[in-house]
């Protein structure tokens, strides 16, 4: 009969070594710098073209209209009327959210902005719902 | 035993129901903590076992319909008390509550009642999984049953006496003899750990291959008994081994041999660990295979090199 | 002695997805095996007909968690074919290098699970230790540790940069020394040997009858390799060996990943040492010109058909998938009969079963006799009402 129990030195050793893993929510994890995270939105940014909505694979995010709309800048003479800038509001569905950060890639004015943010899990339905004014 | 109460401090509390409980639970958790080590992972707390325990008793207990309703919930306190009363004759501290010459013998049958029973729960709750896991349990039996009584003797015949407390004392008057039992005493190791169903003898329960077997239906309560009377089992195990092996306190009283008692069970713990995490859980065939052709030799040879040794010193 | 029906699944703890498995047991040893399949149909195929090249490309990556790479790029292949677009060079490459990655961490992970299945925590316990090597490097190159994203149409989405070349060859060097420790490990120790040799005898002529692929059939001595039979991306240029074993069981499907392994490390180190200069992706236009296309691609379970449909607008007209699964499903009742039910978890597990991958509906009215098209709203209606049934209403999700 082969002797059984090969793995015994590599056992031993491991005695006296650090575990490998980590007691996670006590410890915090650190993603990757490249790593893809929540998508977050800059308003300011944003001219409403809904290119994120087009690609978006998992139909998370809607570009509705502010509900208030910054005023008209005031009329300069001599110059015609500059229409408002509109504003837009950003709905992003974290339930949905594949975290593909197509959007944020095919975005032409990069209003949306790639966070590392992965600690999303909620008991609450509704918080799965960000609106980003 | 001049008066009832310290007997029945002693079968209640220590070393009887309670330690017994709290200490297999805490041995549960050096096992599970020293093979999560040994595998470079954390290991769960030190109050994993009891919150286990107190967990499962505040769950729902539900018997199937086909089960057989009273043999089904009598069972585990069945397993439970056969340990328990294992533990009386069995020395912790030098001295055992009720020795009498031959009560090896009687231990080994009471640590035989558990695994009948867990036969009992599987063939009772009449699921597949547990009617294949409790035709295991009685397979594996007579695969290790041998061996264990076989190990168990050689001690027996150097000692020339069948009380465990006696053959504990001679090894504590001798412990020159103590090495020359290693090979009775590996024996013995391994075929405890069939007894236990630990890996890589967890055959009758094996999870990947018949979910829970012979638990399978078992829940709440009722499995934390079963569970608690398996934990028992491994601190009477030890205990037994200790004393037959190793000349348990060693002549130590008091706290120095509670002391002596509770070092080398997770001595044996700590053994019993690394044959855990050490192989892959072999197929029933192979381990009857084993047992006969490995396990039993080795400790025939061990009773022969006994009979021989006691012959030599007389 | 009375024979007994166990159902092996759909919920069983040995099967990490849903599928039944109906075993007739004599004893210990089966005398016959049922297969039952479809618990984890999620009606890709028909979604991805609903959504543009672009999004599909998300969807497809979906459709299983360990070859996530393997079918978007079979898929983009035929894309990218209907397309006539020109991929540039550096973008295979990069493609190549997260394929031979992702099947080194699929390797690793079977080892683990083969470990697990077989009762030896600590294999399974260390591989996966060591397998978060290899997750820790696609998430450095592609940003995610399983569903990597880096495929686009007309290319990849991230370059590789030097920092992130030293750092792969760094931890590939480290998988590879402990890779080569469990190769020993696992054709030394007897326990491994005696629970994997003669297990699940599959026959080279009975591998070819019922058409198996990838690790299971190259265990049975069948030299069928996609990346060698029919190179695609840069695999033409790169040297490798085509890892085959003739004891037909379980040992040989060990051994054929396992040395799979250690041909992967070296792939990887040969594209990551000649990576070419050039950009990474080219622009394609949204809408795809008409016509039909099939591909086929090696992913670590073994050969991966994609076929494509494309009616010139900006969805597809139709998708097929053939997981690898689904051919080697074929092989396992064959090498579960006659064998004992502890080997059961692991010819399951030898061939790298992915349930999600596999699970795919054709719609065959019996009493019309004819086969029915549905749109994706009368599936998802129907859908709701065959829950309500089961009195569970999902009408306002």
């Amino acid at each position: 009969m082969k002797i059984p129990a090969r793995v015994f030195s590599e056992v031993i050793k491991h005695l006296f070594k650090k575990p490998a893993t980590s007691s996670y929510p006590f410890t915090p994890a650190k993603p990757a710098a490249q790593f893809r995270g929540r998508i977050d939105f800059d308003s300011s940014k944003c001219i409403g073209c809904q290119m994120c909505v087009r690609v978006c694979p998992a139909k998370a995010i809607e570009i509705p209209l502010s509900k208030e709309q910054p005023p008209a800048p005031v009329q300069v003479e001599g110059q015609p009327i500059v229409p408002a800038k509109k504003k837009f509001d950003c709905i992003m569905r974290l339930g949905s959210c594949v975290y593909c950060w197509q959007c944020a890639e095919t975005c032409p004015k990069k209003a949306l902005i790639t966070t590392q943010d992965f600690e999303l899990a909620s008991v609450n339905r509704k918080e799965l719902t960000r609106h980003y004014k | 035993m001049d008066s009832i109460f310290p007997s029945l401090a002693y079968l209640l509390i220590f070393p009887g129901f309670l330690f017994l409980a709290v200490y297999g639970l805490f041995l549960q958790w050096v096992d599970r903590k020293l093979c999560a080590v040994m595998q470079n992972r954390m290991g769960p707390p030190w109050f994993q076992g009891y919150a286990d325990f107190i967990k499962l008793l505040a769950k729902e207990v539900i018997v199937p319909d086909e089960a057989s309703g009273t043999m089904f919930r009598v069972l585990p306190f069945f397993a439970m008390a056969a340990v328990m009363t294992a533990l009386v004759s069995i020395p912790v501290w030098g001295h055992a509550l009720y020795s009498f010459q031959g009560d090896m013998v009687a231990v080994i049958y009471l640590l035989t009642i558990p695994t009948v029973t867990f036969f009992l729960a599987g063939w009772s709750s009449s699921s597949p999984y547990a009617t294949v896991g409790s035709m295991r349990v009685l397979t594996q039996l007579f695969a290790y049953e041998v061996p264990l009584m076989l190990s168990l003797i050689g001690p027996a015949i150097l000692a020339g006496t069948w009380n465990i407390t006696e053959i504990s004392a001679f090894f504590a008057a001798n412990p020159s003899l103590i090495p020359a039992q290693i090979l009775g005493f590996a024996a013995a190791l391994i075929a405890l750990q069939g007894k236990l169903e630990r890996m890589p003898f967890d055959i009758p329960h094996a999870k990947n291959e018949i979910v829970g077997g012979q638990f399978t239906e078992y829940s709440g309560r009722l499995f934390g008994f079963f569970c608690l009377a398996v934990d028992m089992e491994l601190v009477v195990g030890a205990a037994l081994l200790n004393a037959v092996f190793l000349g348990g306190a060693l002549g130590f009283h008091g706290a120095a041999g509670v002391a002596m008692f509770l070092g080398k069970t997770l001595f044996i713990t700590f053994l019993l660990a690394l044959l855990k995490v050490l192989m892959a859980r072999i197929r029933i065939e192979q381990m009857i295979n084993f047992c006969w052709k490995y396990l039993a030799p080795v400790a025939m040879a061990q009773v022969i090199f006994d009979i021989f040794l006691k012959a030599r010193l007389g | 002695m009375s024979k007994i029906t166990i159902p092996f699944g759909p919920q069983h703890p040995a099967l990490k997805e849903p599928e039944n498995f109906m075993l007739v047991l004599e004893g210990e040893q089966i005398t016959s095996a049922g297969i039952n399949l479809g618990y984890n149909h999620r009606g890709m195929e028909k979604a991805a007909e609903e959504r543009t090249y672009l999004q599909d490309l998300y969807l497809i990556e979906r459709v299983c968690g360990i070859c996530s790479h393997s079918h978007t790029t079979c898929y983009i292949t035929n894309v990218e074919e209907l397309a006539k677009c020109e991929t540039p060079k550096r973008a295979l490459a990069i493609r190549t290098l997260i394929g031979e990655l992702e099947r080194v961490h699929s390797h690793l992970l079977w080892l683990g699970v083969a470990g697990y299945e077989m009762g030896f925590e600590t294999l399974f316990m260390y591989t996966w230790r060591d397998r978060e090597q290899v997750l820790d490097c696609l998430e450095l190159l592609s940003g995610n540790r399983v569903h990597y994203s880096i495929n686009t149409i007309g290319g990849v989405r991230r370059d590789i940069t030097a920092e992130q070349k030293t750092e792969v060859k760094k931890r590939i060097n480290y998988l590879m020394e402990r890779t080569n420790y469990y190769i020993k490990l696992a054709t030394e120790e007897p326990t491994v040997l005696a629970r994997t040799q003669k297990v699940g005898k599959l026959p080279l002529d009975v591998a070819i009858e019922r058409g198996a692929v990838g690790p299971t059939a190259r265990a049975s001595g069948l030299a069928r390799d996609v990346r060698k039979d029919e190179p695609y991306l840069i695999y033409n240029e790169l040297d490798f060996k085509v890892i085959t074993h003739n004891t037909c069981d379980v040992f040989g499907r060990l051994v054929v990943r396992a040395l799979e392994l250690v041909e992967s490390y070296k792939m990887i180190h040969q594209v990551i040492d000649n990576l070419p200069e050039g950009p990474i992706a080219v622009k394609v236009p949204m809408k795809i010109a008409p016509g039909e296309a099939v591909n086929h691609y090696e992913a670590p379970r073994g050969e991966d058909i994609h076929y494509l449909k494309s009616n010139g607008t900006d969805k597809p007209e139709r998708l097929k998938v053939r997981a690898p699964t689904l051919a080697n499903l074929q092989s396992v009742a064959y090498m579960m009969e006659g064998g004992w039910l502890a080997d059961v978890p692991l010819v399951i597990a030898a061939i790298d079963p992915c349930m999600s991958c596999t699970d795919r509906a054709a719609v065959w009215d019996a009493k019309k006799g004819k086969t029915e098209v549905y749109s994706w709203e009368e599936m998802r209606k129907m859908g709701i009402e065959h829950y309500k049934r089961r009195g569970v209403d999902f009408s306002k999700l």
